[in-house]
């Protein structure tokens, strides 16, 4: 039976001027919060819970038990942090989502601030993106305006702050800990944990800490119920997704479909690769996942299968490769995003990525030796499971899984003398200028 | 005459921007937690922060120089050296760099001689990289001057930075009054 798309999220993402509040309103937007509203915090949590509903932002912990390790109300401020600092090489959904219809989140918010009793928000948003940034203030003040943000929400008593604030530039402060101390004004660098952030987080209170899409995901939740939720999807990875197709594909963008579709069924959609040409290798969930191959077509993407098959679904960044990409010169890359962008504060991760750096560079230039590749793996292990926080672990997930399936190509590189790849094949510009 | 401007606080050497940066953090009520933003300010009106600058800051909110300076380099956004006239920046992310952003990259070194981060010496462009703009469905990708183009050809580029850098260019002024960097970034 073939998946079609469930555009939920982005329902109404292509009609003209989609970000306003009167669309989102026509759109039946705001009624899940005067459900919400109607309804005691603690059933909310229970219906979330139900729902199945799992984080969007990679590691796919469950959003509604996430809000109930919030030790119980002592009459001191809670926090619920939305993590938009979408920085992955290949993750590009919570940026679109944003510009397109913001209200969607802040009314996920409002009503996860109720939920969980708290009074104040912050929208940690990537620095770069000015133009996000503007929008989210806008749709704010429209919110506020309307009152669906701001004192007795509604005529319900209940009050709400939400602070827009832009980061500065840095990967790592998409990790929750990093980005709590990045909020506080600090270098952003992880914590340890524990004390989790449910106990001790955003100046040392309770705090829930989730993904853009786990948070715009929950009005529709509490809208339909838990049960029109879990319909869709596996039985494990309940719900629908955004598929964020990115590489060689004719048509890239976003796929609101069930979590479970194929990436068969997903190129189909996107009208295959370009030219026809074949597919090599595809990152299930951006960056920081081990690589795919052509043999995992059928793989259906949800948390487990995915994990079966040997990678994470991480978040549903499909990055498309195809046949003229070099897979060395692409791992290159990544890893010198990882050494760029490691914070520094643990040693396998900041020695450990600028030395696969120096390694993949003398390999993709022909310089190496087969001893290298052994090295390589060397070092995985010892970043992989003993840096500080997940940036480190990511950062091998490419290399080790490249070697799996490409060692071959690897070792091509030191008979041929350099990168057997003629770089620009790869590019969109291919064959224009001949 | 009666110096008005005596109760604004500001910088020893009487730059009135600093009064600028003042307001803001006193707006904030000196809040430590608001260093980011502050320097984001700062930024926005200097155009890059100076060691003075992040002196005076460190001042205002009362934290050691060296917290200032460290989280003012943790961070790409920050600046210590002063930008150019122009600014281009070619993604590098992996799905523009796929795509041939390396080719653009190297066309504009060559063209302009410079290095990505730097500065041509006549001070009117700053060529600069970034690793994901998040647009990845556009690869590859550049902003020029804040705007965000699409599908990018090294030749393309090429043409449109030096249009970008003529006086007598023939692009049209944006409608759009809110440029990126006009410095509203300011809650």
């Amino acid at each position: 039976m073939a998946t079609t798309l469930t555009p939920i999220l982005s329902e109404f993402w292509d009609e003209p001027e989609s970000w306003t509040l009167r669309t989102y309103e026509s759109h039946g937007g705001y009624q899940a919060l005067r459900t919400a509203l109607a309804r005691k915090p603690e059933e909310i949590v229970d219906l979330v819970k139900a729902s199945g509903l799992r984080g969007r932002g990679g590691a796919g912990f469950p959003a509604g038990l996430k809000w109930s390790f919030l030790p119980a109300p002592d009459g001191g401020p809670r926090y619920l942090v939305v993590n938009a600092d979408e920085s992955e090489p290949g993750t590009c959904k919570d940026i679109p989502l944003l510009m397109a219809s913001p209200q969607t989140l802040l009314e996920g918010m409002v009503i996860a601030c109720y939920a969980i009793r708290a009074e104040r928000a912050f929208v940690y948003l990537r620095g770069e993106v000015v133009h996000v940034y503007r929008r989210l203030l806008r749709a704010l003040e429209e919110a506020r305006g309307a009152g669906y943000v701001g004192r007795n929400i509604l005529g319900s008593g209940f009050d709400l702050e939400i602070v827009m604030h832009a980061g500065a530039g840095a990967y790592i402060c998409g990790e929750e800990t990093a980005l709590l101390d990045s909020l506080e004004g600090r270098r952003g660098q992880p914590r340890l944990k524990p004390p989790f952030p449910a106990v001790a987080g955003l100046y040392s209170r309770p705090t829930v800490v989730n993904n853009v899409e786990s948070i715009a995901s929950v009005p529709s939740i509490v809208h339909n119920g838990p049960d029109w939720f879990q319909d869709m999807g596996t039985e494990r990875s309940t719900g629908f997704g955004l598929f964020s197709l990115s590489g060689h594909v004719k048509r890239p963008g976003q796929y609101e479909a069930p979590l479970g579709i194929t990436l068969r069924e997903l190129l189909d959609m996107a009208g295959g690769l370009r030219d026809g040409n074949e597919l090599k290798f595809w990152t299930p969930g951006g960056s920081s996942t081990p690589l795919f191959t052509a043999e995992h077509l059928d793989v259906p993407l949800d948390f487990e299968s995915v994990a079966a098959a040997g990678s994470m679904l991480g978040t549903r960044a499909l990055q498309i490769f195809d046949h003229t990409t070099c897979v060395v010169r692409a791992v290159l890359r990544w890893m010198e995003f990882y050494q760029h962008e490691s914070c520094g504060k643990c040693t396998p991760c900041r020695e450990g990525t600028y030395w696969m750096t120096q390694v993949l560079r003398s390999l993709e230039a022909g310089e190496g030796s087969p001893e290298d590749l052994d090295k390589l793996l060397d070092v995985c292990d010892n970043v992989l499971g003993r840096s500080f926080c997940p940036l480190g672990d990511g950062a091998t997930s490419c290399v080790t899984s490249s070697l799996q399936y490409f060692r071959d190509e690897y070792l091509s590189h030191l008979t041929h003398g350099g990168c057997p790849f003629d770089p620009m094949e790869s590019t969109l510009f291919a064959g224009a200028s001949a | 005459m009666n110096n008005r401007r005596a109760d604004v606080r500001g910088h020893a050497e009487g730059d009135e921007r600093f009064a600028a940066v003042d307001t803001h953090i006193r707006k904030t009520r000196h809040s430590q937690d608001q260093l980011i933003q502050t320097l984001h300010v700062a930024q926005d009106i200097f155009g890059h922060l100076s060691h003075d600058l992040m002196a005076h800051v460190a001042t205002e909110l009362r934290l050691p120089p060296s917290t200032v300076y460290s989280v003012a380099t943790f961070y790409h956004l920050f600046r210590l050296d002063p930008p150019g006239e122009h600014q281009c920046t070619v993604c590098t992310g992996t799905a523009c760099f796929v795509k041939g952003s390396e080719s653009i990259v190297g066309k504009l070194s060559a063209e302009y001689g410079l290095a990505p981060g730097q500065t041509t010496d006549d001070g009117r462009l700053t060529l600069r990289t970034a690793r994901c703009l998040g647009s990845c469905g556009l690869a590859p990708v550049t902003v020029l001057d804040g705007r965000i183009q699409a599908h990018q050809t090294p030749e393309g580029t090429l043409e449109q930075v030096g249009r970008m850098l003529d006086p007598h260019a023939l692009l049209p002024e944006p409608a759009d009054e809110i440029a990126p960097d006009d410095g509203r970034r300011a809650v």
